[in-house]
């Protein structure tokens, strides 16, 4: 654990993190932002987890686990996500929110 | 001393996510963010999780954020502004994120954590044990299904990213 740093304040600072990511996704318009407001949503809630295993349960692992299954998954996510997006772009030259109306073709 | 480097890095993390949800610029944004994901690697570095932070600056700054350039490359033109939403509106979600907030710390402020004070280092040889044992609360089975999702992700983004001209060959010949 960090010397003279309790755990709120690092709960603050993901619970901070985790809002800037929720109000970037509500007001972004473009498709890549999006998905980079998500990326900061996941990665508040991997520092949560991984604290909140260093914090009170540092015997075990779980929390460490978790966390690197989410990154991977996030990956995975971000990697489908921006192959859609050109794809889509290709269909209509356009990544913003609001061209977006038809998803098959 | 690292308290210091903690409210360093805190403040970093905050100020570039900040600054890359409002930028107007897309690649500016995807370089804060690159900014943010790795003061978060370095809070991973703080807390002796030495092989997170290494993920995680393989896997973000190496990987997504590459990605996500390369994205921004194709698909903008590098001196285009990206269109924001009303003032109005940012207004109103920023408040709703506030108050979001504020019921979030107030839960964690009221909530007593039982903090076990410990100097335990985490090798990468426990981790590599841990996600690869049979045992009792091993992680092999997980761990099986996250390089199934991977490869399946993989094969489905190369997929779709060629989608147009796979299926054209496909009605041509039939």
């Amino acid at each position: 654990m960090i010397a003279g740093i309790s755990i709120y304040e690092i709960l603050t600072v993901t619970s901070i993190l985790f809002f800037i990511g929720i109000y970037g996704f509500i007001t972004r318009k473009n498709l890549i932002s999006i998905l980079m407001s998500v990326e900061l949503i996941l990665n508040a809630s991997v520092i949560n987890f991984v604290i909140i295993n260093k914090y009170l349960y540092p015997d075990v692992l779980q929390g460490v686990f978790f966390s690197i299954f989410i990154i991977a998954v996030a990956a995975a996510e971000t990697a489908l996500a921006i192959a859609i997006i050109i794809n889509l772009y290709r269909q209509i030259a356009s990544v913003e929110v609001k061209d977006t109306e038809i998803m098959k073709y | 001393m690292e308290k210091i480097i903690f409210y360093i890095l805190a403040l970093v993390i905050i100020v570039f996510a900040i600054a890359s949800v409002s930028s107007k610029k897309m690649l500016r944004s995807v370089i804060y963010l690159l900014f943010v994901l790795i003061g978060i690697s370095g809070i991973y570095f703080l807390i002796d999780y030495n092989f997170l932070a290494a993920i995680q600056l393989t896997v973000y700054a190496g990987g997504v954020i590459v990605l996500l350039i390369f994205s921004v490359m194709l698909v903008h033109h590098i001196e285009m502004e990206l269109e924001l939403a009303k003032v109005s509106k940012r207004i109103l979600v920023g408040l709703a994120s506030l108050v979001g907030l504020g019921v979030f710390l107030t839960t964690i402020y009221s909530h007593e954590f039982t903090v076990v004070e410990n100097t335990v280092t985490t090798t990468t040889k426990d981790i590599g044990f841990g996600l690869l044992s049979y045992d009792v609360g091993g992680f092999i089975l997980p761990f099986e299904l996250i390089s199934v999702l991977l490869l399946a992700a993989m094969i489905g983004a190369i997929i779709i990213a060629k989608g147009t001209k796979l299926t054209n060959k496909k009605n041509d010949t039939v």
